[in-house]
């Protein structure tokens, strides 16, 4: 099981950075999506996999998960949402500003 | 009035005039005068203490634990700056209220000017010297603003550019020094630090210290050979000038000099530094004064060299020296601020500041003519004026010091300076209202309104009491000494009197001044001369450096940072697997304390679906429609593991942000490009997958091995599950963290989460503002649209299920203190909920229905989580300290009431306004001009006459 999730971190992991380095705005966005799931997964999974445990407390019941990452995990989520959308909104701007979806912008020696 | 509130008034102040601007500029001015009246009257209630020889000192922690506190002290020497930053501070103020025109922004100018005042007040009240270097700080930040305030000037723009760079360096060398001086003492406070001087002296640092101390020094009061950044300062309005470089900005150098006088005077050092730095910069600006053609310009070297007088006399390091330092300082500023308002008259009147266009003035202005004259006369040191006094105190000062074992050096270049400076100030007075009536001014010159002259008239009645009558000024000069001395030197017997006898200053005093009138004479072939004669120009230099400078940085940064962000994703990238990876190579790792779990059938299909799913969205990227559906299953995937691993709460979250993204990408989709097209080379690309695959292998690794490894300490986790229930009145532990245990950093997110959605906001805003709109509004869609716009079927579903929806996100949030819910889940549902109405029935249709702008429902959210969180400090408890009660109402069963719902509330209505604003900003760009509005949410109503197609 611990091999399936550290693998599926990587595959994110991996399919985040080569979306990231493309030239266009919208695989960059996707690519920073894949890797917000990696992250989040992988700091999720700080609290180690525990099945059928969840953190509400019931009499009786001894084992929980660990609650603490999965608190900050929630944040991040929801955190994330607010930052693809400015970044949506930036790139979107850019767009339709200059007719121009490419990220990079080279400078040129004489910029001002 | 206790010093904080001295400190503080202007500070405070500040934000009224900006505040005010559409009072009208009577109430901006009115109230800036106001305010600096009651800190300057509060300054003098704390005058009978000083006159007693008393210091007042007052204090609050701030960082004790690095010696930073915010303690304030106010000496005589304090007191004297202090009087001349307020007082000269309030005839500024009158001034610039006649001197600034109807086009300039006054409430701007005087939030400035107040927090120059507050910043320079907060210099020589500071007892603290960290505090003090805040303030010194905040002068170059401030003087900044100030000389740059005219924005459509370039040279202005430079000047404060210049001035900024100059003496923000010398800042930096300053917080040096401080922290050297800190250390040897072992305290950073000055009551402390003055009574230490053997301590300091026989430091192997002290010379270290000394420098970096006089760096900062040095650039602040334009010392030689840092002087260059004070007349491209001039660039400012005559008020600043006069503000600036009569009484506050330049004399903060002196002042500092003047404080560490006791300990850091007296050696070799400071002596030879201190001395030859004055010496040069005195007969330097002297010089070039004489032959500036621009009136304020020739102020400003004059200023500039009268700066290098104070600083070769306090460098001296006798108690005289330090008495004629002080006294020239008062002396300087009443009659150096006189002539800057002068000058701004003129300027103001004659529409001209250049002296070869100026003359015979006297007819014209006679009142400006008197007070420029006076004290004019009172700066070439003509006796019966303020200026005769100090100068000949100097003179006497120089003919006692031995510079480089060369007895005649100092007498010669005093006398030298002295000269030069009688025959500017001839010059000015000679050129600028002497001679002849001319009939080319640029205008109409004639005396100013009494708002503008009143201010130098003052100045210049103190040039003339204190010239005629010496013996008023001598106790508060004595007494300020005193205070420079600080018990290191002995007060010297020496009345501050017109007439000494025949003694060699006086001889010296007559050369400088017949000197002065010869030169004057031969003004004509010595311009010719210098002229002609090659000189370095220092603003050349400085513009050469700080070109250097940044193309030596250019050299650095652009490798790595050219522009394209591709590169540098991959450098760091690439960094980051490098440091990774040595610091697995050369770690240890501990032995494995985990099982692997088996892994159950169900967890190896949803990996599959969610590794087939990443990598289809891999080679399909450029697809793009398809990569948002295959992104979709991505984040489903993610929400079933978070089931599958006992997270719940993560998994509703997830899956409703999911929702919510990928309507956002959807709008945004709807103005991008379908396709990516395939730019890249090969080589590229297979570049790219190298550092993906090393990337993910590394990731891989990293949790496959942290995943079979408990934890090295136990996990304050244990805490929260022990007092969830029993402190935070809740079972559901992961909201207990968030609205309890960790209720400050939701309240942070919150607040992050509606920044985020404001600033979308603004940004679509403007861009509907720009040239962007019009490219909207003619957009023609690059595929066929929908035939119907507001499909019957879906507006009447989304309407029926709209308070089902409402229901179960009440329910979400009720529940989420003991089972899986809570305010940013309910938050998120009911976000969908309204979203789905824009959807089916339209934007217009949905935005007629709403009642409360999303920005309010964003700021209500933060508002109430806040003052939730300061609720407890009514029962003296800490910020967000919760607590909860349970209650039975017959006939329902008992329920609890915790405040921490409330404050979910609030994190409730912030992630609904954020949600809902973005995604409203987003949907304000897809109107379009030949669609035309429609009032109707569906395109087929029974009960409505058939329309033609609204649609192409």
């Amino acid at each position: 099981m611990e091999f399936l999730v550290a693998s599926a971190i990587g595959v994110l992991t991996s399919a985040g950075i080569y979306l990231m380095l493309r030239l266009r705005t919208f695989p960059v966005i996707m690519g920073i999506s894949l890797l917000t799931y990696a992250v989040n997964v992988f700091l999720f999974s700080s609290g180690r996999l525990v099945v059928g445990a969840p953190p509400i407390l019931v009499k009786g019941v001894e084992t929980y998960t660990d609650p603490l990452p999965q608190a900050l995990v929630l944040t991040a989520i929801v955190i994330s949402f607010g930052m693809t959308a400015v970044v949506v909104m930036i790139a979107l701007g850019a767009y339709l500003g200059g007719d121009d979806d490419h990220v990079d912008d080279p400078v040129t020696e004489d910029a001002p | 009035m206790s010093l904080f509130l001295i400190v503080a008034l202007p500070f405070l102040g500040a934000l009224l005039p900006g505040l005010m601007n559409q009072a009208g500029r009577q109430a901006c001015a009115g109230i800036t005068f106001t305010v600096s009246l009651i800190a300057f009257i509060g300054l003098m209630t704390n005058l009978p203490t000083i006159m007693a020889g008393g210091v007042v000192q007052v204090g609050v922690d701030w960082l004790p634990a690095m010696g930073m506190n915010f303690t304030l002290m106010l000496d005589a020497l304090g007191f004297f700056f202090a009087t001349l930053i307020l007082g000269i501070g309030l005839l500024i103020i009158a001034y610039a209220r006649s001197y600034l025109s109807r086009d300039d922004n006054m409430g701007e100018f005087f939030t400035y000017l107040l927090l120059f005042q507050g910043a320079m007040v907060g210099i020589v009240l500071s007892d603290n010297i960290l505090l003090l270097l805040v303030f010194w700080e905040l002068t170059s930040l401030s003087s900044f603003l100030l000389i740059g305030y005219w924005k459509h000037l370039p040279e202005g723009r430079q000047g404060a550019r210049m001035a900024l760079a100059v003496t923000g360096m010398g800042g930096l060398a300053m917080i040096a020094g401080m922290l050297i001086l800190g250390q040897i003492v072992g305290s950073y406070d000055l009551s402390v630090i003055l009574k230490n001087r053997d301590l300091i002296q026989a430091s192997p640092y002290y010379v270290p210290a000394l420098v970096l101390i006089l760096l900062g020094c040095f650039t602040k009061s334009a010392q030689f050979p840092f002087h260059f950044w004070l007349p491209h300062a001039m660039a400012a309005p005559t008020p600043v000038s006069a503000y600036l470089h009569s009484a506050t900005m330049v004399k903060a150098g002196i002042f500092l000099m003047a404080r560490m006088w006791p300990v850091l005077s007296g050696t070799p050092e400071w002596f030879v530094l201190v001395t030859s730095a004055g010496l040069i910069t005195m007969v330097l600006g002297a010089v070039i004064a004489l032959f500036k053609h621009d009136l304020k310009a020739l102020l400003a070297f004059s200023t500039v060299s009268h700066l290098g007088l104070i600083t070769m006399l306090l460098g001296t390091g006798t108690a005289f020296g330090a008495l004629a330092a002080v006294f020239h300082i008062l002396n300087h500023a009443t009659f150096k601020a006189a002539l800057f308002m002068s000058a701004g008259i003129i300027d103001h009147e004659a529409h001209t500041r250049d002296i070869r266009r100026l003359g015979g003035l006297r007819h014209l202005m006679p009142v400006t003519f008197a007070i420029a004259t006076l004290a004019a006369l009172s700066m070439a040191g003509i006796p019966f004026l303020n200026g005769f006094l100090s100068k000949e105190m100097m003179l006497e000062e120089a003919t006692q010091t031995t510079l480089f074992d060369t007895w005649w050096l100092v007498p010669a270049l005093a006398t030298f300076g002295s000269l030069f400076s009688a025959a500017y100030s001839f010059r000015l007075i000679g050129h600028v209202f002497l001679g002849p009536k001319r009939d080319d001014y640029p205008a109409h010159p004639h005396d100013p309104p009494s708002g503008m002259w009143l201010p130098p008239a003052f100045l210049v009645v103190l040039v003339v009491v204190i010239g005629v009558a010496p013996f008023l000024a001598e106790p508060a000069v004595k007494l300020v000494t005193a205070a420079v001395l600080g018990g290191e030197a002995e007060m010297p017997y020496a009345p501050i009197k017109i007439w000494h006898g025949l003694v060699p200053a006086l001889y010296m005093s007559m050369v400088a001044v017949i000197g002065g009138l010869v030169l004057l004479a031969l003004f004509k072939p010595l311009l010719r001369v210098w002229d002609a004669a090659p000189r370095p120009e220092a603003k050349v230099i400085f513009d050469y450096i700080t070109d250097g400078s940044v193309r030596l940085a250019k050299l650095l940064t652009h490798p790595l940072h050219n522009g394209a962000f591709t590169r540098y994703a991959t450098i760091a990238t690439v960094v980051i697997i490098a440091v990774g990876y040595h610091a697995w190579a050369t770690g240890t790792m501990r032995a494995q304390t985990r099982v692997l779990q088996e892994a159950q059938p169900i967890a190896i299909a949803g990996w599959l679906m969610l590794v087939a799913a990443t990598l289809g969205l891999v080679f399909m990227h450029r697809n793009r429609l398809l990569s948002l559906i295959l992104i979709g299953i991505v984040g489903l995937m993610v929400s079933v593991g978070f089931v599958f691993f006992s997270a719940p709460d993560l998994a509703m979250t997830q899956i409703t942000v999911e929702v919510v993204t990928i309507i956002l990408l959807l709008l945004a989709l709807n103005f991008l490009p379908n396709r990516t097209p395939i730019e890249s080379t090969i080589l590229r690309r297979m570049r790219d997958g190298t550092v993906a695959v090393a990337g993910g292998l590394a990731t891989m690794a990293m949790a496959y091995h942290f995943l079979l490894r408990d934890a090295v300490a136990t996990p304050i986790s244990e805490y929260h599950l022990a007092n969830s229930y029993k402190g935070g009145g809740g079972t559901n532990v992961v909201n207990v963290i968030l609205v309890d245990f960790r209720g400050f950093d939701t309240f942070g997110e919150i607040i992050v989460l509606g920044i985020a959605a404001l600033v979308i906001y603004a940004l679509t805003e403007s861009l509907l503002g720009g040239p962007v709109r019009a490219r909207l509004l003619n957009r023609k869609p690059d595929q066929p649209r929908a035939g119907d716009r507001h499909p019957m079927m879906m507006v009447v579903l989304t309407r029926v299920i709209m308070p089902v929806v409402l229901m179960v996100g009440f329910f979400i949030f009720l529940r989420g203190h003991n089972e899986p819910g809570g305010g940013f889940i309910a938050g998120l549902i009911v976000s969908i909920a309204v979203v789905m109405q824009y959807m089916a029935s339209g934007f217009n249709w949905a935005t007629a229905r709403l009642r409360y702008p999303y920005h309010g429902i964003i700021g209500s959210g933060v508002l109430i989580a806040g003052l939730t969180g300061i609720g407890s400090w009514f029962v003296s408890k800490p910020f967000l300290t919760s607590d909860f009660a349970y209650v039975r109402i017959p006939p329902f069963q008992e329920f609890e009431l915790a405040t921490a719902a409330l404050f979910d509330l609030g994190v409730f209505l912030a992630v609904v306004g954020a949600v809902m604003l973005s995604l409203e900003s987003f949907s304000r760009l897809a109107r379009r001009a030949h669609v035309p509005d429609t009032e109707h949410a569906m395109d087929v109503d029974p009960s409505r006459e058939p329309t033609p197609a609204e649609d192409v």
